[in-house]
């Protein structure tokens, strides 16, 4: 149906996109670590050891756990399997609240204690207006 | 079928679309930036700052379709010897380039107020800033390899190798803990996003489309002006 030639060139424009979609995977693969962004409170308690280097973790604001004392914050982040403290003093975004996510850059001190250096408010993906918010809230 | 590959042939035609094509889009713009900013309500948790929104995640679908299509065309041309897919795709480049800085700058403006700062080398973010330098790199090559057949080959490559970075874009948030958030708009589920700001989302990735066509038809009549300059009737 087509010319040897086309056939030819059809095999080898396939033959690069395989071979790059590979060594693109496993590149990604390898570099898992420090693709993520964060780590969960999860990831944290499996560590075998706690590293002296800036980290990030991430997650949800555990309700009723931010407390302010003085210019110091102390909230608990949680994945809902496992907590870590965190102490900060600092300004916080706009969105940082209760059962909201967030992410903290700073230093682990142990397995459940975070001192941050940097608050990051993350948004989910959901999207309504504030009465549509209020009737859910209410069922 | 190959004589409508005629350049004039197809300049007649495409040197009168530009008109239509500006007029529908000023209609589709106006409806859709009246619903984005004035309609459509604020959101429950960031208030105003969700109208942001309508510009950034339309320019971003309009940058990854228009990379998408040019890898297509790309590819079909290199395999099949089709001169006009090149370009086609060369004319498509420009506009995609286009979105794909609004949807970072936007997306910067955004994430200020709400995540409290301006960028963050997250997965999504990183991908979508790589995918703009391919767009830089096969402008460039195109302005390198100008006049010269290997622009062909050159270009046809590019689009492969970024290509792969475009699933990487779309599941970055699936795959990794990002500050990103997952995708609100999913074809097989529910979207996350109520109908009421659904609506000018969608009207805007209208509008926007209208407009990547239109600097696409600009740049393609150029292209067949230079052709006709040379001379040449058959691409």
């Amino acid at each position: 149906m087509y010319g040897r030639k086309v056939k030819l060139r059809f095999f080898f424009v396939s033959l690069i996109l395989i071979t790059v979609v590979l060594s693109v995977f496993l590149i990604i693969k390898s570099l898992e670590e420090n693709v993520v962004f964060f780590k969960s409170p999860t990831e944290i308690k499996a560590l075998s050891e706690i590293d002296e280097k800036k980290i990030r973790i991430g997650g949800m604001v555990k309700k009723d756990s931010i407390s302010i004392i003085s210019k110091e914050i102390n909230f608990i982040v949680t994945d809902f399997k496992n907590e870590i403290n965190v102490v900060y003093s600092g300004v916080v975004p706009n969105l940082f609240s209760e059962e909201k996510g967030v992410v903290a850059e700073g230093y682990l001190k142990d397995k459940n204690f975070f001192l941050a250096t940097k608050i990051l408010a993350k948004h989910d993906e959901n999207y309504m207006p504030p009465e549509v918010k209020a009737a859910i809230e209410e069922n | 079928m190959f004589k409508y590959f005629e350049p004039s042939k197809i300049f007649s035609i495409t040197s009168k679309a530009p008109k239509y094509v500006l007029f529908l889009f000023i209609i589709i713009l106006s409806i859709g930036l009246t619903e984005a900013l004035v309609l459509s309500p604020e959101d429950y948790k960031q208030s105003h700052s969700v109208r942001i929104m309508y510009v950034h995640v339309p320019a971003a679908w309009i940058s990854l379709g228009v990379f998408s299509s040019m890898t297509l065309l790309s590819v079909i041309g290199y395999i099949f010897k089709i001169k006009n897919f090149f370009l086609i795709s060369k004319s498509l480049a420009p506009s995609g380039l286009v979105f794909n800085i609004i949807a970072l700058v936007t997306g910067s403006i955004w994430g200020k107020p709400t995540w409290g700062t301006w960028w963050a080398w997250d997965a999504r973010i990183t991908s979508m800033l790589i995918l703009s330098l391919f767009f830089i790199i096969y402008l460039v090559a195109w302005r390198i390899y100008e006049n010269n057949d290997k622009i062909f080959k050159v270009t046809t490559i590019i689009t492969i190798l970024g290509i792969i970075n475009v699933p990487i874009i779309k599941y970055s948030v699936d795959w990794w803990n990002t500050l990103h958030q997952p995708a609100s708009i999913n074809i097989l589920s529910k979207s996350s996003i109520h109908i009421s700001m659904l609506f000018p989302l969608i009207i805007m990735t209208a509008a926007f489309a209208l407009f990547s066509l239109l600097i696409f038809l600009m740049k393609y009549n150029t292209e067949l002006i230079k052709i006709k300059n040379k001379g040449l009737d058959r691409l």
